[in-house]
């Protein structure tokens, strides 16, 4: 009996391409991250002693937290004026991405155009955010205008993707139905393109909204665009007061959650899935 | 309903909408002091400036080497930052999902960790290590890693639980520990989601690098915030088209490794 059981052990996973590509990307980035890690600039600190730093700093950030120069109300107005960086961007974002996306989606555009549209947006998408705030701060100086600028671009670039995606997915046949009755471009996007997408369509600003709100905080404590970006970088550079960083952290993290919770519901209610 | 009533209901609801965003804009631009006409004009002057100025030069050639060990030294701290806390993150899934935490109350902890570590920014982490690390590659490094961790915990939470409980109940039934079943079972199903959210969570933190590394004075954007703030215009558009063509290309690996496993 033992002579008729196979000598070797039984493949428990078929060798298959999917399998041997898995196993390969594994592999390298466990390579990678060994080689970045035996490269990362360590500029002679004592890991250990830091990182026992950073347990007690991260227990003044959130126990000790107490506002020393601001009071509770100029805190909330910052946290407002970040809240109006985001939602500012993403409103120009969304209206500009809206038709821009029109000519991104293969059912509704050509192909030669629709090629065109999302190399560009893809191009913008790559170039980090911050990068085309101080590229505008050039001409604009840097604040305000500057980061609305940038943010807006990168907004446009990513929401182009997600909207263009969405029409892509519509059903064909009630495109048909509207070209074969005679609607023209116009009427079959605003009576049946719009219309079908339109919660799928609101559920991707809000994500980019999300986003945008933790991209404005960046952009105050990098770009100068204010807000409680801004008073982060002075608490933690400046005045070197992890106790008020720690309030400011508290308040963009309890905004963070709630923004979060709501993204949560309403990518259920359309049942999105994938991110951009 | 009424056919008219119907379609002024809807006239109408649209008609708030467009009042509300109004609104909302007009107040951000308020609170922000955005000057409206200056951002409109600001982005055709920007562009007719770059078409003059912002072109790589023959200095910034010479300073390509530079450059790419600094891009070098971004994507690593990326790729390394990321697959730490995927690993990482995988295990605070499994304490954290309905069907493999060893104890119920495991989940709600692990799920409030994943929360904190990802709903601080970026930026905030890095603000928050600066005090520790100071300019070292640890700042950063430590700053991608919380983020991912949040994330990849989070999203292995939702792909754990959306395998269901019928694998692990039939395994149970054969007798084997929980370490098997995790390790045969629930750990080889999640995988490949597993991999592609490490690749999109690297294509994301490249980007962020580039951000932390201005605050912190590390990698390709302190070059390019160098660069800037020295007028070396053709050395910074090098800078920008370098770490393009960084993140292009991985988009396009990822694409490529995802088609095929998942």
């Amino acid at each position: 009996m033992e002579a008729s059981l196979p000598s070797r052990r039984i493949r428990l996973r078929p060798r298959n391409r999917a399998n041997t590509v898995l196993q390969v990307t594994l592999i390298t980035l466990v390579l990678l991250t060994a080689y970045g890690l035996v490269t990362l600039d360590t500029r002679n600190i004592d890991v250990f002693a830091a990182l026992g730093n950073m347990f007690n700093d991260f227990r003044i950030v959130f126990l000790e937290a107490r506002l020393e120069r601001l009071s509770w109300f100029e805190l909330f107005r910052e946290l407002m004026i970040t809240v109006g960086l985001g939602l500012l961007t993403t409103v120009t974002g969304g209206i500009i991405a809206f038709f821009l996306s029109l000519f991104a989606a293969q059912n509704l555009t050509p192909r030669q155009v629709t090629d065109t549209v999302k190399a560009l947006m893809a191009f913008i998408r790559a170039v980090p955010t911050v990068l085309w705030v101080l590229f505008f701060a050039v001409t604009t100086g840097l604040g305000s205008v500057a980061a609305i600028l940038g943010m807006t671009f990168h907004s446009i670039s990513y929401l182009v993707k997600a909207y263009a995606e969405t029409f892509e997915e519509l059903d064909s046949g009630i495109l048909e139905a509207l070209r074969a009755s005679g609607a023209n471009w116009w009427q079959t996007v605003f009576q049946a393109v719009v219309p079908s997408t339109a919660s799928a369509l609101l559920s991707w600003t809000f994500v980019r909204f999300e986003i945008n709100f933790s991209v404005a905080i960046a952009m105050g404590a990098t770009a100068g665009a204010g807000g409680i970006g801004f008073d982060m970088f002075m608490a933690s550079a400046f005045y070197l007061d992890l106790r008020e960083l720690g309030v400011f952290t508290y308040a963009v993290l309890i905004f963070a959650i709630l923004l979060e919770w709501t993204a949560t519901r309403l990518k259920e209610t359309v049942g999105i899935k994938r991110p951009v | 309903m009424q056919p008219d009533t119907f379609f002024r209901r809807r006239r109408l609801q649209s008609l708030l909408f467009f009042v509300v965003i109004l609104s909302v804009t007009y107040g951000s631009i308020v609170l922000t002091q955005f000057d409206v006409v200056r951002g409109l004009l600001a982005v055709p002057q920007a562009f007719a400036w770059a078409v003059v100025n912002f072109i790589p030069d023959e200095r910034a050639w010479s300073r390509l080497p530079n450059i790419l060990s600094k891009l070098q030294e971004t994507v690593l701290v990326a790729i390394a930052s990321s697959t730490i806390a995927a690993v990482l993150g995988l295990g605070l899934a499994l304490f954290g999902a309905n069907t493999t935490r060893p104890h119920p109350w495991f989940s709600l902890p692990a799920r409030a960790i994943a929360s904190v570590f990802r709903n601080i920014d970026v930026s905030v982490w890095a603000l928050i290590l600066l005090f520790s690390f100071g300019q070292s590659g640890f700042t950063g490094f430590f700053a991608l890693f919380f983020v991912t961790l949040g994330f990849i915990t989070r999203v292995m939470i939702e792909t754990i639980d959306e395998v269901g409980v019928e694998p692990i109940e039939a395994l149970r039934a054969t007798g084997a520990s929980y370490g098997a079943i995790i390790s045969q079972s629930v750990i080889p199903s999640c995988l490949p989601q597993l991999i592609s959210w490490l690749l999109y969570m690297i294509e994301t933190n490249i980007r962020s690098a580039t951000l932390v590394g201005i605050l912190t004075g590390t990698g390709i954007g302190f070059l390019f915030d160098l660069y800037f703030k020295n007028f070396n215009y053709g050395s910074a558009s090098l800078v920008v088209l370098v770490t393009v063509a960084a993140v292009l290309l991985i988009e396009t690996v990822s694409n490529a490794i995802r088609r095929i496993i998942l």
